[in-house]
């Protein structure tokens, strides 16, 4: 494949064509419900698991770095706080993005790259069926439930992770943990948390679909369209993640 | 009735790289054409482009009065529920076995009940053979049941075109004939204008009242099959023939001097071939008045075994 100046553009310019197409086909009916709660229950299976697994370790390094810190500046008390508020704020959205991105993101890319290159898309075109309302749709409302939903998780998971670490095995106090939970984070952080997760689940769902359906040149090109989606992926969720704390740190009013 | 298709000065290219130019024909009402072509002359292109899956650089493709090439998304959806295709390997949803991928059309476009619904999906299974294999996966089955299922989908609908893309590839002699005889019974039975592109020179002999032969990026010559049978084009005598003598090389064209040597080798040789006898649909089928004229002028033409009608 020749390589030509413009062909960056052009595929960023499809990419939010397809968007746009995805948030005009929104409304249409009939919804497919079905396809959307059978994607939600994959997406899902498929990343529930390795969400827990890692944010388990994610909140336990949070934990480790904030309480020797803590313990070195003498602040102790303030080790729940702190390590509250980066899970909060950065891990889980962080996290999220990861999972959503890396097993979701790639499954559905994989599924329907397969689908274009056996021609099932086109089949689908030809029996008049619009396979973004059909198909595309439903992943990325799927895609988007799941990350909110994983947000919610990996929060637990991390805060959990944070407690048992600091607590039990940095011998920190557990009252103190406990009691200075809210001392810097904020309720605004979990929605704004979620918020980005939406987002997130959004992009991720939208790129690979894009990506899976412009797949072409047989098992080979799937294979690429998977590896160019979590990519592109990662870099725009990344990218995404800053802006978005830039603004919410701007409108929001901060504690401490 | 079918619709007709017509097809104006198309052109399709890939970047810089021209697939074919210039492309006019009109595929008449309720007939079976062929277009033949080499592998790698865009065949499969063109089909994609009569059905608006590919946008021609130039040029207009007419069906039903409206220009496919210029309708707006929407609008092209609906025009296409006139067509029914036959993809190469039968593009069936891998997810859903037989019956559902059958009646799949049925459930997102119309309203119809889950037992009219049932009775249209064995009805047609039935046509094609495949009765007893509805709750088979499409991974489960052999190539040619995969495309007789994706025949039977793209009828479900009740069609006005029919595009086959290779229906013989990668199927025995046996089916193949099958296949053909199966594509004839249809014509006869529904009247839906059929285009099939194939590269299988037997197939192109018995089935279709019109050829069309794909060549060096355009389309050398469409016209009625007596007339394509009986041609002096050098292209068209070899690939009807299936020579190595001719114009068509291996890897692309030859060059001029070597042509003319052939061709002259071949006159040499003059043996003029007997016209093909057409297929004809088989003996259960109630044939329109078009088929009756066929059959007669058939039977005028080789005497023998087609006097039943």
């Amino acid at each position: 494949m020749r390589l030509s100046p413009t062909g960056a553009l052009r595929h960023s310019g499809n990419l939010f064509a397809m968007a746009l197409d995805v948030v005009r086909s929104l409304p249409r009916r009939p919804f497919q419900a079905r396809e959307f709660i059978q994607q939600a229950w994959f997406v899902a299976s498929v990343t529930i698991l390795p969400t827990a697994l890692v944010s388990i370790p994610f909140g336990a390094v949070i934990a480790l770095q904030i309480g020797s810190l803590t313990r070195q500046l003498g602040a102790q008390s303030f080790s729940g706080a702190a390590s509250v508020l980066a899970v909060l704020r950065e891990a889980s959205p962080i996290v999220t993005a990861l999972l959503i991105a890396g097993a979701g993101g790639t499954a559905i890319c994989a599924d329907l790259g397969a689908r274009k290159i056996r021609d099932e898309i086109d089949a689908m075109q030809v029996l008049g069926i619009d396979p973004i309302h059909r198909l595309v749709v439903p992943r990325v409302l799927a895609s988007m439930v799941v990350a909110v939903l994983l947000n919610g998780l990996v929060s637990v998971v991390g805060v959990a992770g944070g407690y048992f670490f600091n607590v039990i095995l940095q011998h920190g106090t557990p009252g103190a943990y406990l009691a200075s939970f809210t001392t810097l984070a904020q309720l605004s952080d979990l929605w704004a948390a979620e918020i980005k997760a939406l987002v997130f689940g959004a992009i991720a769902a939208i790129v690979a679909s894009y990506k899976g359906l412009t797949a072409r040149g047989g098992p080979k090109g799937v294979g690429d369209a998977v590896n160019q989606s979590v990519v592109i992926t990662f870099m725009l969720l990344f990218v995404t993640n800053f802006v978005m704390t830039a603004v919410y740190f701007q409108v929001v009013p901060q504690r401490g | 009735m079918g619709v007709e298709i017509c097809v104006e000065g198309l052109t399709k290219s890939f970047g810089h790289q021209v697939i074919w130019q210039d492309v006019s024909l009109t595929l008449p009402a309720g007939e079976v054409s062929v277009m033949l072509g080499p592998s790698g002359t865009g065949k499969s292109v063109f089909l994609k482009t009569l059905v608006g899956l590919l946008k021609p650089e130039r040029g207009s493709v007419k069906v039903a009065g409206q220009d496919i090439t210029r309708l707006r998304e929407h609008d092209l959806y609906e025009v296409r529920k006139l067509f029914g295709v036959l993809f190469q390997d039968g593009a069936l949803f891998g997810s859903m076995n037989l019956y559902d991928n059958i009646a799949f059309p049925l459930r997102e476009h119309t309203r119809k009940s889950e037992s009219e619904i049932k009775r249209i999906v064995l009805e047609k299974m039935d046509m094609v053979g495949l009765i007893g294999a509805e709750g088979k996966l499409p991974g489960e089955i052999s190539g040619g049941m995969r495309k007789r299922a994706g025949l039977a989908r793209a009828l479900v609908l009740d069609p006005e075109i029919i595009l086959f893309d290779e229906p013989d590839s990668g199927l025995d002699p046996v089916r193949v004939a099958y296949l053909n005889q199966l594509i004839v019974d249809l014509n006869a039975q529904i009247d839906a204008t059929f285009l099939i592109v194939t590269h299988d020179i037997a197939s192109a002999r018995q089935v279709p009242d019109n050829i069309g032969l794909l060549f060096r990026r355009e389309l050398v010559m469409f016209g009625p099959r007596e007339k394509l049978l009986a041609s002096d084009e050098p292209v068209v005598r070899q690939f009807l023939n299936g020579r190595m003598q001719g114009p068509i090389g291996m890897a692309e064209e030859k060059d001029a001097a070597q042509v003319e040597q052939e061709l002259a080798q071949i006159d040499e040789g003059g043996a003029a071939d007997a016209p093909t006898p057409r297929l004809l649909p088989g003996p259960g089928i109630a044939r329109p008045p078009r088929w009756e004229a066929i059959a007669r002028r058939e039977a005028e033409l080789h005497g023998t075994g087609v006097t039943r009608a």
